[in-house]
């Protein structure tokens, strides 16, 4: 049980620079029709960077906040700035089953 | 009256049932691909009036599912060139290009012009993701249409209805039609009485085949409520790179192969991502399909063909 707690632990303080409160840049991958990791936090004004790594064009829709990106081709990338606190649910608009959502802390 | 009311009911739908148990449906295997004929559609064939449907070119595609799209288009073109009778035009359901480049239209414009044949498009989502969401395709395609596309015309008897459901999709959703759409078809088949034979083409289906990748089309019931009075209604997508077909009513629904690369069946994959074929293999999986229209209530005949067959 200890060594459980221990290992939780250890994986939030590992993770927690690269996934949650993250200032600055933050990659989400899109492998298999994925985005990855589906859910990020990001401290307002981190920049996030969506690539696309799978055989066929996606692209990166949230229509609260009226983003609607280019397509992106195999190898292409896309990057916006959310500088507003709240949470930004985000699809691709090609493939409506791949959902992603945002939290944008102050 | 009530009786003779039911009977000449009955004797309607009889005769119906007749139609369809007089000629059958012939399922055939070509190259190991069943496709579907009427009996005695031969007959139909000397005097009748056919179109051709081909799908998803994605000119522009250029991964190992197929390389060289351009080059299978040609060879669906040139089927087209090589069929018995000359169809009266050609209906593209969308997803012309990968990209809605200008360049992948050119190409594409360039490649079905080989046909010679007139060219009825309607959108997929590829064709309407340039910078200005869809101004490249409606400029080019879009001249005659209303909306964002969608237009109907009368040929051979039959009244043909093209419609677009790539437009305002939602996360977690499927096609949209959008009730501009649908008033539009509303008025647009109220002339129409319920003898004409009704062919509706769109790119998503719009009968629902996997929701869970979205092919379907979330609206459409109440397009086919507004089709439903319809003695005869042919409903032909694209989308998702395989034959599916259903018959319900009146109703015939059908999705035909992509010139460009197959995609897996639903259930089959954990995503619907473009299937690797073995390059001897691939042509038996991209094909055309090639429609024949009888004069009278005889339903429509669906024949689909591979590039290899």
């Amino acid at each position: 049980m200890k060594k459980i707690a221990l290992f939780a632990a250890a994986c939030a303080f590992a993770l927690a620079p690269r996934l949650s409160l993250a200032a600055g840049e933050v990659t989400v991958g899109i492998d298999n029709f994925a985005f990855t990791p589906a859910e990020i936090t990001v401290k307002a004004g981190a920049k996030v960077v969506f690539v696309n790594h799978d055989d066929i064009p996606h692209n990166v829709v949230a229509q609260e906040i009226k983003l609607h990106s280019k397509a992106l081709d195999t190898g292409d990338s896309f990057s916006f700035i959310f500088d507003k606190p709240g949470e930004v649910v985000y699809f691709c608009g090609l493939h409506l089953m791949m959902k992603g959502k945002i939290t944008v802390t102050p | 009256m009530k009786h003779d009311d039911d009977t000449s009911l009955n004797r309607r739908q009889a005769l119906k049932c007749a139609a369809w148990a007089g000629s059958g449906l012939v399922w055939t295997l070509n190259g190991g691909v069943p496709g579907s004929s009427l009996v005695g559609s031969a007959e139909a064939a000397a005097t009748g009036f056919s179109f051709v449907q081909i799908s998803d070119s994605h000119i522009g595609f250029n991964k190992p599912a197929n390389p060289n799209p351009n080059a299978t288009l040609t060879e669906a073109i040139g089927k087209i060139g090589g069929l018995p009778m000359k169809p009266a035009f050609m209906i593209h359901t969308g997803d012309i290009t990968h990209l809605s480049r200008p360049n992948e239209f050119d190409d594409a414009d360039q490649l079905i012009g080989a046909a010679k044949l007139d060219v009825h498009y309607v959108p997929g989502e590829h064709d309407v993701i340039d910078e200005n969401n869809g101004a490249a395709y409606l400029s080019r395609y879009g001249k005659l249409s209303q909306g964002k596309g969608w237009y109907s015309f009368d040929r051979g008897g039959a009244h043909f209805v093209g419609l677009v459901n790539v437009y305002d999709l939602k996360a977690g959703g499927m096609g949209n039609l959008g009730a501009e759409q649908l008033a539009w078809l509303g008025g647009d088949l109220k002339s129409k009485s319920a003898s004409t034979p009704i062919v509706v083409f769109a790119h998503i289906p719009l009968w629902t085949v996997a929701p869970e990748w979205g092919w379907g089309t979330q609206d459409s019931a109440e397009a086919l409520k507004l089709l439903a009075r319809f003695g005869s209604v042919t409903v032909l997508n694209g989308h998702i790179h395989q034959i599916a077909q259903k018959v319900e009513g009146n109703m015939t629904f059908h999705t035909a192969r992509s010139t460009a690369f197959p995609q897996p069946a639903p259930g089959s994959a954990p995503a619907p991502g473009p299937q690797l074929a073995p390059a001897d293999q691939l042509r038996s999986l991209l094909g055309l399909s090639s429609v024949r229209l009888a004069h009278g209530k005889q339903p429509l005949a669906i024949v689909d063909s591979t590039l290899a067959g």
